[in-house]
């Protein structure tokens, strides 16, 4: 097999259970790279819970993780360590530590995981934020930022650490209208530089205009996957079409408000 | 030039407390220190110790929180020798203060490890920190800002409390004191003194808690 075709990332037959309740059940997701896949669907549906196993924050009761063709050892803390630092991840409430400022945000894992001196690190950390427009605000706490300007720290520390994929839990759910454009800035950037990214969103523009596929899921499955210029298509009778509409209208009505 | 002297009373008084005070001080130093020490052990195993681990550590903390100081005293000092354990009365004062100060301590870690938000062991999770790099690089930062105002508060109490030490014998400022109280029939003048001794201690205490508080200030930190 051509290595390019090689997936960066294959999550296989992944299934959860929390409680008895069943909320992934035998999900397969490939990424190569520079493809961007969109996860939509409705509350509940397995989105982050699918995103936390890909990189093992929650472990999954079956199924395998691989990276760039290598089965992850589930088993093995440092696998899963390893893992981790090349699946970077971006959370609804971007979790900056409280007690650094945000060049420390960004340093703290390259000088405690990656081993890098606190000069290189520095240095980088300045060259991620300065990406993100935030060269100015090195020196401030996660209290002192908007909840864009965390969120974009948020990727500036995750894109630090050289990340093979980026997964995106609803990056801007939790950011007021008016921020939520300067980080729809940062991630379409981040996709014209071709990372390789699966994103859970109800973000519109994001899913219609930079979804190389769109997965649609519902009680832990996949239903329905498909290019936006399928799915999308007015009137096709398709859940993602469906469900993008009922987006579009809340939006709307939003705005009316 | 006219040398200002003291009577007898006031030259034996000052005599005796400054004397006290150095015995106050050797006790309370290491108390306080032993404290925060079994304070973060302790406080540590109840907050992410096995369940056995806890059960017995929480025991401990219910036990010296639930009993009298004086009692715990007595017990090291004077019921101790009856299983052929003798303690001289600064070992058994130490002990006893740094066991009891250790108990209220545990409670402030364990509250402050166990009221750091999820997202922040998920954050460092993420990035590929292991369980002991998350505990030392982000909780315990994090964990010692939350606690510090409850540990400083417990220390100052231990600075009061270690004037219970006289009672095993220990002299330390109140014991010195009260000896020369008893010797010149003079309590009020006498306890008035001591005191301002443990104010000017406490004070001071205050003031290095203060410092250490503004060293570790972070803006908006622990307000939301």
């Amino acid at each position: 097999m051509n290595s390019s075709e090689i997936p960066v990332l294959q999550a296989d037959k992944v299934s959860k259970s929390f409680s008895g309740q069943r909320i992934l059940n035998g999900v397969s997701v490939g990424l190569k790279r520079g493809e961007i896949k969109v996860l939509i669907g409705p509350s509940g549906g397995g989105k982050s819970t699918l995103l936390q196993c890909i990189n093992c924050l929650v472990l999954p009761d079956e199924g395998s993780i691989s990276l760039a063709g290598v089965e992850v050892d589930l088993h093995n803390k440092k696998s899963l360590y390893q893992l981790r630092q090349q699946v970077g991840m971006i959370f609804q409430d971007f979790n900056l530590f409280d007690h650094l400022n945000a060049l420390d945000n960004i340093t703290i894992a390259l000088r405690k995981v990656k081993k890098i001196s606190r000069t290189a690190a520095e240095k980088r950390a300045r060259l991620e934020l300065e990406q993100v427009g935030l060269g100015d605000k090195t020196d401030l706490y996660p209290a002192q930022l908007s909840g864009g300007q965390k969120q974009r720290v948020a990727i500036a520390r995750a894109l630090a650490m050289d990340p093979q994929v980026l997964l995106l839990d609803e990056p801007t759910s939790a950011l007021d209208p008016e921020l939520i454009g300067e980080v729809i800035a940062v991630i379409r950037n981040l996709a014209g530089k071709g990372m390789t990214m699966l994103m859970a969103t109800h973000q519109i523009s994001l899913i219609s205009t930079l979804a190389d596929e769109i997965l649609f899921m519902e009680a832990g499955v996949i239903v329905e996957r498909g290019a936006p210029s399928l799915l999308l298509v007015p009137g096709c009778g398709s859940k993602s079409a469906g469900f993008c509409d009922r987006l579009s209208e809340l939006a709307d009505g939003e705005c009316k408000c | 030039m006219q040398v200002l002297t003291l009577s007898p009373f006031y030259h034996d008084l000052l005599d005796a407390l400054n004397r006290g005070l150095l015995m106050s001080v050797a006790l309370i130093v290491p108390s306080a220190c032993g404290g925060v020490l079994i304070g973060i052990l302790a406080g540590t195993v109840r907050a992410f110790g096995r369940p056995w681990m806890r059960s017995i550590v929480a025991a401990y903390a219910a036990l010296f929180r639930g009993t009298p100081l004086v009692v715990q005293l007595f017990v090291l000092y004077y019921g101790l020798p009856n299983l052929g354990l003798y303690l001289s009365p600064y070992s058994a004062a130490v002990i006893g203060f740094m066991l009891c100060s250790g108990a209220y301590q545990s409670e402030y870690v364990r509250g402050a490890l166990l009221s750091i938000k999820k997202g922040q062991y998920l954050g460092a999770q993420a990035l590929g920190f292991s369980a002991w790099q998350t505990l030392q690089s982000i909780i315990v930062p994090q964990a010692i800002r939350r606690a510090i105002h409850g540990c400083g508060n417990e220390i100052i109490y231990l600075i009061k409390y270690s004037s219970l030490a006289y009672i095993v014998t220990c002299m330390e400022l109140t014991g010195e004191g009260k000896t020369i109280a008893t010797e010149y029939f003079r309590f009020t003048e006498v306890f008035a003194v001591i005191a301002l001794y443990y104010l000017t201690l406490v004070s001071l205490a205050m003031l290095a808690l203060k410092k250490i508080e503004k060293i570790l200030f972070i803006p908006g930190f622990g307000r939301n």
